[in-house]
């Protein structure tokens, strides 16, 4: 069709970023980011709000002029192109629903402005996808707030564009119809199988949909990789707060022996494999996810070949059900967060004194010249 | 007409605490309770009396030249709303004046109102208080200052319909910036955005959603130029050189006569104005019944 060709639609492909920065005066909103999206997969640009990630979303949409780099979409420059040039669709935060047209009409919005003049299957068959068929006649000021984002969706999408762009999708939305349209959100990119790559600063929301998780912070890529990946193997401070929560145990790296990294820290040895520990010596964090430490009455026999750290008291213990989160207090002062699954155990009272330990292998090492309150309080600020 | 009774001689403190007797509740209650809708009707009847007065007139058969008293009831004004010659020409001239004030303040405040709301640029707030002055600057002193300019630019033989559109476009200028600027304001940017996404051009930007969203503010704003540039008087006055416009027209009949006719023409334009405001709301509300 001629329509696809002005597009630039056909020629399909990757979604690359190449050295793409962004100043706003003497602020540098993106920096150089290199990055390449492949076609087909979900994509989550995940940090803090003012880490660039939605300046970084507008450049590829055209809405924002890049001060350097360019945007390729598969072997086109797309740099240049104005946004209406683009084989490129946004659902914006706001959803933007146009409201002087009715749902039919905000749906038809894009198909209309290409000159296409058939629109009825098309738009019918799209309420169909977001199962909202039934209200083509209703204005958007008379939907609910997860339908006005199904429209929305339903509005990028039926233009088939070679990525879907989500700027903070579901932030407008409350907990419950957050989880479903996440799980519906997933449901269609697989359905019509398109690049989406999508915007947010909610690390749960990153986690449930998408293949690949960049996480962003001040403009560059801290981290990328898939969610487990990020979770199980964070490669900064920034990363092991903002994705999740973590103990971190700054330390010194003694010795490697083999694929086993030894480290000191508060006086006690603990070990890490090697392919887990991002520095072989001198100052070294040591982190461990909540969930993976265990408490042991003190004086308990322990499992051979743990990771153990003793003299620890529980300064606060919550019972939420599922499980029971412990602060417990080291001697040297340090808290460290456990997360205890509710198998029967006996929950330990504020004040017992414990040994945390865990399997060494579930632990990682960061470089330890790093701020080791990086991306901690981020996420709360940013959710609030 | 009275609207409260006076209180009983001996009413308890509180009724409602004495169980013997049955409940009555006192005049103040009633007071408070009605306060807000008396308030409203007053306010209304102060409101509307005069113009309610205007319709009333205009069926006056009046006795001589003045038509202030009521005589009898009689159709004569509106089987001939022309009084004289002079009155329906002035009428006529106040009508063109005012279409044209409006279409180029309208078109012109329109531009400036995007230019204000939409571009960052060095003077703007200097701009946005010199817009105001046209508004709070005594019309007095704007007619006597426009006089001034048109004897010393183009000579005090050129005062007429021309200066007085000039000068009527002038003051309606600043009341459509400020009406058609609020609509913009209030309008979500991220909306253009969205239709610059989904491939529409600047223009198409433009016609399919801007403009039908500040639409209702261009409109009101024309509607408020106009109405502006009927009833001016004292500017008008000033730059009509020896033209007569309506409202001078009524100002100078006062010396000489008052026929009924300036009556009908009154109740004519309050007729049509309530008719265009009725008929909008129609027209929206039959959109918004449309699912």
């Amino acid at each position: 069709m001629s329509s696809n060709d002005v597009l630039g639609r056909g020629t399909g492909g990757d979604l690359r970023l190449a050295g793409l920065t962004k100043r706003f005066g003497s602020f540098t909103a993106v920096d150089h980011l290199d990055l390449t999206i492949p076609q087909g997969s979900f994509f989550a640009l995940l940090g803090a709000s003012g880490c660039g990630k939605t300046t970084t979303l507008r450049m590829v949409s055209g809405l924002e002029a890049p001060s350097e780099g360019r945007i390729f979409l598969g072997d086109d420059d797309v740099t240049e192109r104005k946004p209406h040039r683009r084989p490129v669709n946004t659902v914006f935060q706001n959803y933007a629903l146009f409201p002087h047209l009715d749902v039919y009409e905000n749906v038809a919005f894009g198909l209309r402005r290409r000159g296409i003049k058939d629109v009825k299957q098309q738009v019918a068959d799209m309420l169909d996808l977001v199962e909202l068929g039934h209200l083509a006649r209703r204005r958007p000021s008379q939907l609910s707030g997860g339908q006005q984002q199904r429209i929305a969706l339903a509005r990028a999408l039926i233009n088939q564009p070679q990525v879907l762009l989500l700027d903070e999708p579901l932030g407008a939305l409350d907990l419950k119809l957050r989880r479903q349209m996440q799980i519906e959100l997933k449901r269609i990119q697989t359905e019509v199988g398109l690049t989406f790559v999508h915007v947010t600063h909610d690390q749960e929301e990153a986690m449930t949909m998408a293949d690949t998780i960049a996480v962003m912070n001040s403009g560059r890529i801290e981290q990328m990789g898939s969610p487990a990946d990020l979770y199980e193997n964070p490669g900064t401070t920034f990363v092991a707060n903002f994705l999740g929560q973590s103990n971190l145990i700054p330390g010194t790296v003694e010795g490697v022996r083999g694929d086993v990294v030894t480290v000191t820290a508060h006086g006690q040895r603990l070990t890490l494999p090697a392919d887990r520990c991002r520095t072989d010596t001198g100052a070294v964090i040591l982190g461990v996810r909540p969930e993976k430490v265990r408490l042991a009455p003190a004086g308990s026999a322990l499992p051979p070949g743990v990771n153990a750290l003793a003299g620890g008291v529980v300064s606060d213990a919550s019972f939420i059900g599922v499980s029971t989160q412990y602060l417990v207090r080291l001697p040297s002062g340090e808290e460290l967060a456990v997360f205890e699954q509710n198998t029967g155990c006996e929950i330990q009272r504020p004040g017992t004194e414990v040994v945390v330990h865990w399997d060494p292998s579930q632990s990682f090492g960061l470089d330890g010249s790093q701020d080791i309150e990086a991306g901690a309080d981020l996420d709360e600020e940013s959710a609030a | 007409m009275t609207t409260t009774t006076a209180p009983p001689a001996a009413s308890t403190p509180s009724g409602a605490a004495d169980p013997g007797r049955p409940y009555r509740r006192s005049p103040l209650t009633w007071i408070r309770e009605h306060l807000l809708a008396a308030i409203t009707v007053v306010v209304f009847v102060f409101m509307l009396a005069p113009n309610a007065v205007i319709l009333w007139m205009s069926f006056n058969q009046p006795i001589g030249k003045f038509d202030y008293d009521w005589n009898r009831f009689s159709l004569s004004a509106w089987k001939n709303p022309c009084a004289t010659n002079e009155m329906c020409h002035s009428l006529g001239l106040s009508v063109e004046i005012g279409l044209i004030a409006t279409l180029v303040s309208t078109a012109l405040g329109t531009m400036i109102a995007f230019a204000m709301v939409r571009h960052r640029f060095k003077a703007r707030s200097g701009i946005n208080s010199l817009l105001f002055l046209p508004m709070a600057a005594p019309e007095v002193v704007m007619g006597a200052t426009l006089t001034a300019l048109f004897f010393n630019t183009i000579g005090p033989g050129s005062l007429g319909f021309w200066t007085i559109t000039i000068a009527h476009i002038v003051f309606c200028l600043s009341y459509v910036v400020v009406t058609v600027k609020s609509r913009l304001a209030g309008m979500d940017p991220t909306l253009e955005r969205a239709a610059q996404d989904l491939y529409a051009t600047p223009l198409q930007t433009f016609m399919k959603v801007t403009l039908p969203l500040v639409a209702p503010g261009i409109g009101a704003a024309a509607l408020l130029a106009f109405a502006l540039s009927v009833d001016d008087y004292i500017i008008t006055a000033f730059t009509a050189g020896n033209m007569e416009t309506f409202p001078m027209y009524i100002w100078g009949s006062v010396q000489r006569a008052y026929p009924a006719q300036i009556d009908v023409i009154g109740s004519l334009m309050l007729i049509c104005t309530m008719a265009i405001i009725a008929l909008s709301q129609i027209l929206g509300r039959a959109r918004n019944a449309r699912r």
